[in-house]
């Protein structure tokens, strides 16, 4: 058989579409998702209680159950109990949650090697508990793990291809209706595997350029 | 219409779980097998070669599982093969399995202390022989735990086979859910049943990895 691209040019609309579809969902749950994995990172560090049990709890089940049936679950079950919700918040929701569970684990490793002594100082010098924690704690603790959670959310972003499958209009779902109209499906398939590659090269850029600003007092350091 | 029982739906999403488990076996077993192939090509002594399998592992793990799934399910069609979802499927998750334990591994193979290599080369080993008996034993050791670890994304990795047309667990629960209606009820089960199959290996992984640290040894 022969590769025939010219057939995709009358659906560069779709493609464009379903890009920024990708790219905005990525952006937005990427942020709600490490707030979220602070905040269940600041309880699950501090001393045992109930909340933090049930914040590990949430932690393991996401972390040992497929993307898929958390988008299905949420999507189909929670519309069935009556909270009906859109596909496109069905989407953020199951991408927030899962990118919450992963990076609050990764970043409890990072908060887990903080010096007490530096705490300890933070207190003494009369900063409250908040102001030390998100100092002396959080920052400190997101420079450490900054690779792993950058890794984690391109991660986010590849596994997001399955929200076409609750019918958001992403990139995949760009490419699966493509397909059905032109009836190319390798070389569209080909072409949006190439969009992601580029999209998962042009984030690690991001994160890499963000990083070393927001990270500067790292920079020559030893932490 | 037919009347679905909690017991119907438990008994067919049990045994859907079957195949989930045979895809997973396979994919690990296909992924381990080419993984340490390519782990020694990135590993060699020659460019081209080292090169070669680090571009395989960054086009693998810079594209989405499901757009891999794709390409194998129709662009084998395209191409003129007529695969089965199972072929597709195995294919392609066991080069997706490959990839990400071919960076695994040669994480744990560069983790070992250079002062190995020198004291093997000092010793008089080639490179062949200080692999083969000083660095490769040692790395070993090293890789039990995240392998492990990998082996629940596998299992997780095998749900999105059910896109195309997979009979596996989620495709089983997406089936049941268009006969049943009970969305709610067959996700949470579906999620549970997973739950049992991975949890166990998270908590094995997370238990070798305090032995192996706790031992000392690293």
């Amino acid at each position: 058989m022969e590769l025939d691209f010219s057939t995709l040019v009358p659906y560069a609309g779709e493609l464009v579409q379903g890009f920024v579809t990708t790219v905005v969902l990525t952006a937005i749950s990427t942020l709600a998702g490490l707030g979220l994995a602070s905040l269940v990172a600041y309880v699950r560090s501090g001393k045992a209680s109930l909340l933090g049990r049930m914040l590990g709890g949430y932690v393991e089940v996401t972390r040992n159950t497929p993307f898929i049936v958390q988008l299905f679950f949420l999507f189909f079950g929670l519309s069935a109990l009556g909270f009906k919700i859109s596909a496109l918040f069905a989407a953020f929701l199951a991408m927030t949650l899962n990118l919450g569970a992963y990076s609050a684990e990764i970043l409890r490793a990072g908060i887990e090697a903080t010096d007490r002594g530096q705490l300890e100082a933070a207190r003494a010098l009369g900063m409250s508990r908040l102001q030390s924690y998100r100092h002396v704690v959080l920052i400190p603790a997101f420079a450490r793990i900054y690779p792993a959670l950058t890794s984690q959310c391109i991660i986010v972003m590849l596994g997001s291809a399955v929200v076409s499958q609750i019918s958001v209009f992403d990139l995949t779902y760009a490419a699966n209706f493509i397909q059905s109209r032109n009836f190319r499906g390798f070389e569209v398939y080909l072409v949006v595997t190439l969009i992601y590659l580029l999209l998962a090269v042009g984030m690690r850029q991001a994160f890499g350029f963000v990083g070393r600003r927001a990270f500067a007092f790292r920079q020559g350091g030893n932490a | 219409m037919i009347e679905f029982t909690l017991w119907d739906i438990v008994r067919n999403l049990l045994l859907a779980a079957r195949w989930t488990i045979v895809l997973s076996l396979i994919a690990f077993a296909g992924g381990a097998t080419l993984g340490m192939l390519l782990t020694l090509l990135r590993l060699s002594s020659l460019k081209p070669l080292r090169l070669l399998a680090s571009v395989y592992v960054d086009l693998f793990q810079g594209t989405p599982l499901l757009m891999q799934l794709f390409l194998a399910f129709f662009g084998a069609a395209a191409l003129g093969f007529d695969v089965s979802a199972w072929t597709a499927a195995s294919v392609a998750l066991t080069l997706f399995t490959s990839a990400f334990l071919c960076d695994i591994w040669r994480g744990c193979v560069e983790a070992v202390p250079s002062g190995q290599w020198q004291a093997s080369r000092v010793l008089g080993m080639n490179y062949m022989q200080s692999m083969r008996h000083i660095i490769l034993p040692q790395a070993l050791r090293l890789s039990v735990p995240p392998t492990v670890g990998f082996s629940v994304q596998v299992i997780k990795g095998t749900a999105l086979a059910s896109v195309i047309g997979f009979v596996e667990l989620t495709k089983a629960g997406t089936m049941l859910n268009n006969a049943a209606f009970a969305p709610f009820t067959i996700f949470a089960l579906v999620a549970l049943v997973y739950f049992a199959l991975c949890y166990p290996l998270s908590c094995y992984a997370r238990h070798l990895e305090r032995k192996l640290y706790g031992s000392g040894i690293r």
